[in-house]
């Protein structure tokens, strides 16, 4: 039987890359129609943040071939934006980023499923994100950063020997722009650098010196900070918390601010200003922004495809005086405190029997740990909970209890992991116990 | 390298294996270690009202030295989710007559702010506090009316802290007691 497949002219580029080879392509590259397929209807992938890099990427991810894309982010769209983030019109001023970017691309680019999340990312959990096969981020915020990138490698799991098992692992492509300057990175959580591994390439927050804000300010920002570090709390105008999106919140600042500025003949203050050190205002430029996306997207479809080497691992671009960039390998830090802890296993065969002294006394003398004064602590149902800790008296007194109970009784289960903090060591380390034995022992 | 293409296929098979859930956070390792090493000087305790939560915590001084001999000062500490990347946010609870603590508790200390580095630990802070009972400084001040005193006057100083650790007004502010009855 002959079977008549409709050409679709539509992803004819893509087929010329994906159904072909090429003195180009990755070594083990196979060339077929499934890549396609595997993009149009498999692959899924969550663009975090729909602002100046994430409009940019969903568009470019449409017409791209994916089209199973997710979108988070938690912002409102505002006046300012729509220069660059185009996919939002002065109608939609006061709407969610992730809906209207979602319903517009859903609309334009037919066949594209684009699911909209208007919330937070750390309102989601491990499920959510464990579905996605690559996550690019076009995030404005370190800490926002920081967080995805401790929960990515959260989602890596480890054979016995302490090796991450690669199929657990979801790639991270990370852009970032800051005026004509921005960066694209390749991030295999636990394989390769990290967020906090290169923690340091970020400038550091700036920060005044408390008896400078409150007695001898020199700068405008010395003024806007008297307010919001000192003067707010005191004076608690609207009895809430500092909201530099609140326009009435901006006024008292920049009024209080203006009056501190007149009084030690300081010059320069303007409500520009004081969003900008409120908000920590950076200026956006929508060229470098497409810029970053497209590097962002075709990483993404070099991941998805294997049909070509992807970036290792970090880009650097920067158009202020003409066109320069390159890229580098940063290296892993091997200190670093959210990708390096290497999970090490403790075989357990009698979690009913075996008391957390026990296991503490099996810590301090076996050879492998040689540890002094180990303090235990694991994470129960999502919460925090200290096991053992002696050197602190207050903590000692409140755990002391624990050690005369079973591992079971202590509701350890099996493959639960333990941050043990120990002189012997200068980070904490993790242990994860491994109960070979659930059976209950008869005597 | 890998492959992630086929291995998501894999992937996409074997789904929802056991899941354990590890939310161990960089801050939380490293508060862990701080915690388990502190090393306080002898007028130094802590107290955690939840022993789960290490990254709550108040730290009492009673400096056995100096112009606070005797006082008994209540530090409460928040360590936010990017310690060590920023330092914990330290606050006297206690009301005191300091050059370099206003009258809200807050304490101008460069290590808590400007001068803070991830190599630092809570120990470093304490000792930080300590020694800015030992040697409070008015080149520096956040409470300025005492840190003109101390700067012009030390014997009306050293006489302000003791009559204020007592509990009493010092011009129009009134300062709680704050001896250490132990």
């Amino acid at each position: 039987m002959v079977e008549i497949v409709p050409l679709n002219k539509k992803w004819n580029y893509l087929r010329k890359i994906l159904e072909r080879s090429g003195p180009f392509q990755q070594e083990t590259f196979e060339p077929s129609g499934e890549i396609l397929e595997f993009l149009n209807n498999t692959c899924k992938i969550l663009v975090i943040g729909a602002g100046g890099l994430g409009c940019e990427l969903l568009k470019n991810f449409a017409m791209m071939g994916f089209k199973n894309i997710d979108v988070i982010d938690m912002d409102i769209i505002e006046l300012s934006n729509l220069n660059r983030q185009f996919l939002f019109r002065r109608k939609d001023i006061g709407k969610s980023k992730a809906e209207t970017a979602a319903e517009f691309i859903n609309k334009r680019i037919a066949g594209c499923k684009v699911t909209p999340h208007f919330c937070k990312i750390q309102d989601y959990d491990e499920s959510f994100y464990r579905q996605f096969h690559v996550i690019v981020s076009g995030l404005d915020s370190i800490v926002a950063r920081r967080w995805i990138n401790g929960m990515l490698i959260s989602l890596v799991k480890y054979d016995d020997d302490g090796n991450p098992d690669v199929s657990t692992i979801v790639p991270m492509i990370d852009g970032g722009t800051e005026g004509f300057k921005g960066n694209a990175r390749v991030i295999l959580p636990t394989l390769s650098p990290c967020i906090d591994c290169t923690l340091d390439l970020y400038p550091p927050q700036v920060s005044y010196p408390l008896c400078t804000i409150a007695n001898t300010p020199r700068l405008p920002e010395h003024c806007i900070e008297y307010v919001k570090v000192i003067l707010w709390d005191k004076e608690n105008p609207f009895n809430c918390a500092l909201d530099g999106d609140d326009p009435e919140h901006l006024s008292f600042v920049f009024e209080k601010a203006q009056e501190r500025a007149n009084k030690f003949n300081i010059t320069g203050l303007t409500y520009r200003l004081v969003q900008g050190v409120l908000k920590n205002i950076i200026p956006a430029v929508s060229s470098t922004n497409a810029v970053i996306a497209a590097i962002c997207a075709s990483e993404v479809f070099k991941i998805a495809t294997s049909c070509y080497e992807y970036l290792n691992n970090y880009m650097v671009f920067n158009d202020i005086d003409g066109i320069y960039t390159y890229k580098y390998e940063a290296e892993k830090n091997p200190e670093c405190l959210a990708c390096s802890s290497k999970v090490r296993t403790i075989a357990i065969k009698n979690p009913s029997s075996m008391t957390l002294q026990d296991l503490i006394d099996y810590l301090c003398n076996n050879p492998e740990y040689q540890l002094k004064n180990p303090g235990l602590t694991t994470t129960l149902n999502g919460k925090n909970k200290t096991l053992y800790m002696s050197t602190v008296k207050s903590i000692e007194e409140q755990t002391r209890c624990n050690l005369t109970q079973s591992l079971h009784e202590l509701n350890l289960s099996d493959g639960q992991e333990l941050v043990i903090a120990d002189v012997t060591n200068p980070n904490s380390i993790i242990v994860k116990l491994k109960f070979t034995d659930n059976e209950v022992e008869m005597y | 390298m890998i492959k992630l293409f086929s291995l998501k296929q894999q992937k996409k098979d074997g789904e929802s294996g056991g899941q354990q859930k590890s939310t161990r956070s960089a801050a939380q390792l490293r508060i862990t270690k701080d915690i388990n090493e502190l090393n306080l000087p002898r007028t130094c305790t802590t107290t955690f009202p939840d022993p789960n939560d290490l990254l709550n915590f108040k730290m009492i001084i009673c400096p056995d030295e100096g112009y606070y001999r005797s006082g008994r000062f209540i530090f409460n500490f928040k360590v936010g989710p990017n310690y060590p990347h920023e330092p914990p946010k330290v606050k006297c609870e206690t009301k005191v007559y300091h050059p370099n603590i206003d009258l809200e508790g807050n304490v101008c200390l460069n290590i808590l702010r400007e001068d803070w580095k991830p190599v630092l630990t809570i120990n470093s802070i304490v000792y930080g506090l300590q020694y800015l009972f030992l040697e409070p400084n008015a080149e520096d001040p956040l409470n300025k009316e005492a840190a003109d005193v101390l700067q012009n006057n030390r014997r009306l100083f050293e006489h302000n802290v003791s009559k204020a650790m007592r509990g009493a007004y010092i011009g129009n502010v009134y300062f709680d007691r704050c001896l250490n009855t132990n």
